[in-house]
Parts: structure tokens; C-alpha cells; sequence
């Protein structure tokens, strides 16, 4: 993995800091931030907009951390937790509970680059997985929408289903845009006048 | 310890007490438990522990395994509330500078509270709450929805944190459990102004939670527990065990504070400020009377549609609040099981006899601070 990610990490203690730090950069990642005051962690995760987030397991933080993860939209965020102890279990546990929380025994330095390459990788994977469940549930929205379009025209014009999207289609090509935003346009207006 | 070893997850506040109860007490021991208390340093902690298996059980904030029923806050799981651990026991508490600009509210007063708040802030208003899936926060967004001028900013702060956080100013107010309130007021740097109960009077607080695959697997051992923790919470709500209850609960390997800031929550004996005389807040926590434990389905419901569930997700919120597991497992100690699983939550505003199964059940008004009720019943099917 070689692209550059930026890596926030949710630490007190600045030994532990350092250590961190170092290992994350002896791995080859440069742009890395270290945040002790809780009190910031709001506007950090804003303004740095890290790639992934990696905090204790045993922090208390990390509610606070979560919390801001929903209002910043974590599906886009990876949240790496460490463990002290290493813990094989819990850590494929945790993978293949999937979302976004991985547990890392990240503290082992030599191990650190090879388990956060593997969290990234699972987490790329998972929100792989949304963009194309999102995609599906758009397309089936789309496939409704075009439907009602094509009721439409078939009662007020008594036309039959294929001239229906024929008069769609050609509506949409002829303005350059896409028969979905046609449809829309149409199943908007019909509901305007109704 | 000998028995089956089970291993259940809390967060050192008082509400655990059920929990710590439980095992002190030999409760557990009594059913064959060995209760392992398994201290967690957060809530998302406790529930990742919980759902990865390493924790067999564990005290929740009952809208957490609604929320994930639905979908919502972190890992996939299907998590059910065997029983409810406590109802109400939180505080609604200000910084020292706008307990100043508010003036003179009675406490407990929600309306005149909010109406006071909205006028004297111009800005928005920052409150800390614990998590984000908690009753603190469902009960702070209901109340505050109210008035819609007031704009609420809802910060996370973990609970023995909030005295510093109001006392930095990183926060204006706090909706906490005990004994995190008494603590500010203690420090002197927060003004109490309501008990959660004020805004509802029943609200269900924390619950007993397991793995709905665990509970299948295990349904000897979570009888068991279940057991073991309701007759914990028979003992706790008599008044000539709460001494005990609170040497018990301070010690160190518990919540490790001293007995006079668990005190207040047992007692209900809450002092608004360190100035002021303590007061008598009734039911301020509840873990047994009326049907406390009891898990009902509405309950679930009623946190379902405050998280914005649809009647299809409210339905299936109603499933993971173990009301048939309840009845199955404790009819045979004696429990008193309320005729109904569901009731209009709001509707009581005094204390009220219902058809129960020993004939004698009376359960606590319910009633929400604006009269509002809520009827999920209709909803089936």
C-alpha cells in the first residue's frame, strides 16, 4: 500500500505518542498527527480529515470519538483500535464483524505496518461494499421513478409502456440529459398538478 | 467461585449496582453463577466486547441494542435486553455562569427550565451526554424539541469527565447518571436542575444485555443470571439495605468512590448545589418495584421512534426487549408479571393497579414532562 494516508492518533501519554509516530513512520507513513486533548478531537477530525483514525481500545475517548464519526460520515474513516495484549481472537473477530472498527495489537512495533495495511485493506473492501449497495438502491429508486414516468404518459397520452420510455428516451436525448432527470421532471410536475 | 463462569461487562456507575449486587451478595452463587464483572473503559468498548464474544452479558443503555436492532451505532449484531436493570437515576446539570443567567427555577420544573434556557442563550448550547445512543440524549433531544429556537449542541463526554468539562467551559450543561453529577455539584462547579424522571417519569435506564445467539445457546445460564439479578434489584430497592448497598458499591474494586457521593442516587437525596440542602427526589432510581425490571415492549418502541425508526423498525425494536424471556424465567421466584408486555407509555400519571399475574401489581405514573402519550399497540402487523 503505497499511497500516502493520513493517520490521526488519539493518545495522552507522549511517550506512547512517540512511539507511535515512530513506528507509523519507520512504515512509510509520513502524514501523521498525534492529538492528546480530547476538547480538539471534534475540530482535528474536521480540519485534518484523516484517512484513519487509531485510538486504545481502553481509552475513554473513544465514545467521544465514535460520536464524532457519525456526524462526520466514519463510512468514509477508518477507526483502527490497539490492544496492548496481542488477542488473534479478538482481532479476526473484530474483522469479520466488518464496519469500521479494527482491533490492532498495534503497539508491537515491528507488527504495526502489516496489521494497519490489513485493517485498510478490509475497510476499502467494506466500503467497496456500501458504494455498490448504494448504487443498487439508487438504480431500483431510478427503475420506480422511470415507471411512474411511463404511467403517466401511458394514461394522459394513451400511449403503450414502450412508447412510453421511447418518448422518454428521445426526450432526454434531444435536451442532453439522462432519462432518469427527465423522469424525475415529469413525475415532479405530475405531482405539482395533482 | 465454582458454577459456570460467565463474564459480564459494566461501567462503574451506580445504576450498576444490580450487577455488583448480584455477586457480592451471593446471589449468583446461589443459582451456580460465578460472576465475572468485567469493568469496561466505554460504551462502544463494552458493546464491540460484547458482540466479538468476549463478554457474555453486559449492563447496556438501553437504547443501545434498539439502535443496533435497527441498524444503527457500529457493529451488526442482534443484542436483546433480558431484563431492565434500573429505570431512571440521571441528572440534568448547568455550568455555575448559566445556573447565574437562569435565576430561579424551581428544580424539577422541566417546562420553566427549557423556557428560561431559550430565553437567557442566544447561542447554541453545548451539553455534554455520555453516548450518543443513551436515554440521556433521547430524553435531552424529546425535551428540547420543545423549543425549537433553542439549538442544542450534544458533545460526548465520558462521565468522569463532565465535572472538568463544565468546569473548562467545554461545556454549558450535562445530562449525566450518578454519581457523576453529585461529583460536579460537590466540586462546586454545577447547579443540578431536574432529575431525568422530570421529563420522564419512568424511563427505562440501563438494561441487562446479551447476544441473542448466546441467549439461544445458553438459555440454562442466562435463566440463571436473570435470577440472580432480579433478586439483587428485590434487595437493593429496600430501603434497610441501601447502607449496605452503598459500602458495597464504593469499594474499590467497584466504583472505588467514597460512600457519600453514592449515597444521593440510593437515597434519592440529590443536592441541587453545595449550598443547598439535599432533597427528597422519589423513584429518583428504581430497581424493582413497579415492575422495574420488567422489559417492556412499548419501552423499546418508544426509544425506536425517538431514533427516528419507521412503524416497520419499531415493530422489530419491540423484539429485542426480552419480555417472554422475563416471564419464562422468573414466574418460578415469584415475580409478578404485568398482564400486558406492552402498555401506552405516558399514559399514567399516578400510581396505578393493573391485572397482574399474583393480582397485586402497581405500577409508578410514567407520565412525560409535556403530557405527550404514545401508543405503539396500533402498529402491530
Amino acid at each position: 500500500m503505497s499511497e500516502n494516508l493520513r493517520i490521526l492518533v488519539v493518545e495522552a501519554d507522549p511517550a506512547k505518542v512517540r512511539d507511535i509516530v515512530d513506528a507509523l513512520n519507520a512504515a512509510g507513513w509520513s502524514d501523521v498527527k498525534a492529538l492528546g486533548q480530547i476538547s480538539a478531537l471534534d475540530r482535528t477530525v474536521r480540519e485534518f480529515a484523516p484517512d484513519i483514525v487509531l485510538i486504545d481500545l481502553a481509552n475513554p475517548d473513544r465514545d467521544t470519538l465514535e460520536h464524532i464519526s457519525y456526524v462526520t460520515q466514519t463510512e468514509k474513516r477508518a477507526v483502527a483500535l490497539f490492544v496492548d495484549q496481542t488477542d488473534d481472537n479478538l482481532t479476526k473477530a473484530a474483522l469479520n464483524a466488518g464496519v469500521s472498527a479494527y482491533v490492532v495489537d498495534g503497539l508491537t512495533m515491528h507488527r504495526i505496518k502489516p496489521v494497519l495495511e490489513t485493517a485498510i485493506a478490509r475497510f476499502q473492501i467494506m466500503r467497496q461494499m456500501q458504494s455498490e449497495l448504494d448504487a443498487a438502491k439508487q438504480a431500483l429508486e431510478d427503475r420506480k421513478t422511470i415507471d411512474r414516468a411511463k404511467g403517466i404518459l401511458m394514461r394522459q397520452r394513451g400511449l403503450s409502456e414502450d412508447d412510453a420510455y421511447n418518448l422518454l428516451r428521445k426526450t432526454a436525448m434531444s435536451q442532453g440529459r439522462k432519462v432518469i432527470d427527465v423522469a424525475h421532471a415529469l413525475v415532479t410536475a405530475a405531482d405539482l398538478l395533482s | 467461585m465454582t458454577g459456570t463462569v460467565l463474564h459480564c461487562g459494566y461501567v462503574p456507575l451506580v445504576d450498576c449496582a444490580p450487577l455488583v449486587i448480584a455477586k457480592e451478595l451471593g446471589f449468583a452463587a446461589e443459582e451456580g453463577l460465578a460472576l465475572n464483572l468485567v469493568r469496561q473503559p466505554s460504551w462502544s468498548a463494552l458493546r464491540d466486547m460484547l458482540t466479538l464474544g468476549h463478554l457474555d452479558a453486559a449492563q447496556m443503555l438501553s437504547p443501545m441494542p434498539v439502535a443496533m436492532s435497527i441498524g444503527l451505532g457500529g457493529l451488526n449484531a442482534q443484542i436483546d435486553a433480558l431484563m431492565v436493570l434500573s429505570v431512571n437515576g440521571t441528572v440534568f446539570g448547568v455550568s455555575q455562569s448559566l445556573a447565574s443567567q437562569i435565576g430561579d427555577v424551581s428544580f424539577g420544573d422541566a417546562k420553566g427550565l427549557l423556557t428560561k434556557i431559550a430565553q437567557v442563550n442566544d447561542k447554541p448550547l453545548r451539553v455534554g451526554v455520555p453516548f450518543h445512543y443513551s436515554m440521556h440524549r433521547l430524553l435531552l433531544s424529546y425535551w428540547t424539541s420543545t423549543a425549537p429556537k433553542l439549538i442544542i449542541e450534544e458533545v460526548t463526554v465520558p462521565p468522569p469527565r463532565m465535572a472538568d468539562a463544565v468546569a473548562d467551559g467545554f461545556v454549558d450543561a450535562f445530562w449525566v447518571g450518578e454519581p457523576w453529577g453529585s461529583v460536579a455539584v460537590q466540586r462546586g462547579v454545577a447547579r443540578l436542575m431536574m432529575s431525568g424522571g422530570d421529563v420522564w417519569q419512568f424511563a427505562p435506564e440501563k438494561v441487562l444485555a446479551a447476544r441473542r445467539d448466546w441467549i439461544e445457546a445458553n438459555s440454562d445460564t442466562a435463566r440463571k443470571l436473570m435470577r440472580a439479578v432480579y433478586q439483587a434489584a428485590q434487595w437493593l430497592d429496600a430501603k434497610k439495605n441501601k447502607p449496605l448497598a452503598v459500602e458495597i458499591l464504593g469499594r474499590s474494586e467497584h466504583l472505588s468512590l467514597s460512600p457519600d457521593l453514592i449515597d444521593p442516587a440510593l437515597t434519592g437525596h440529590i443536592a441541587p448545589s453545595a449550598d443547598e440542602n439535599p432533597m427528597q427526589v422519589d423513584r429518583f432510581v428504581q430497581f424493582h418495584k413497579h415492575a422495574a425490571s420488567f422489559p417492556w415492549r412499548s419501552q423499546a418502541a418508544w426509544i425506536a421512534h425517538q431514533l427516528g425508526a419507521d412503524a416497520a423498525d419499531v415493530e422489530k425494536a419491540k423484539t429485542c426487549f426480552r419480555s417472554d424471556l422475563y416471564r419464562q424465567n422468573l414466574v418460578g421466584i415469584g415475580a409478578d408479571m404485568p398482564g400486558a408486555s406492552q402498555k401506552i407509555e405516558g399514559s399514567l400519571r399516578f400510581e396505578t393497579a393493573v391485572a397482574s399475574s399474583r393480582g397485586h401489581m402497581i405500577l409508578a405514573p410514567d407520565a412525560f414532562f409535556d403530557g405527550r402519550t404514545f401508543d405503539f399497540s396500533a402498529e402491530k402487523g
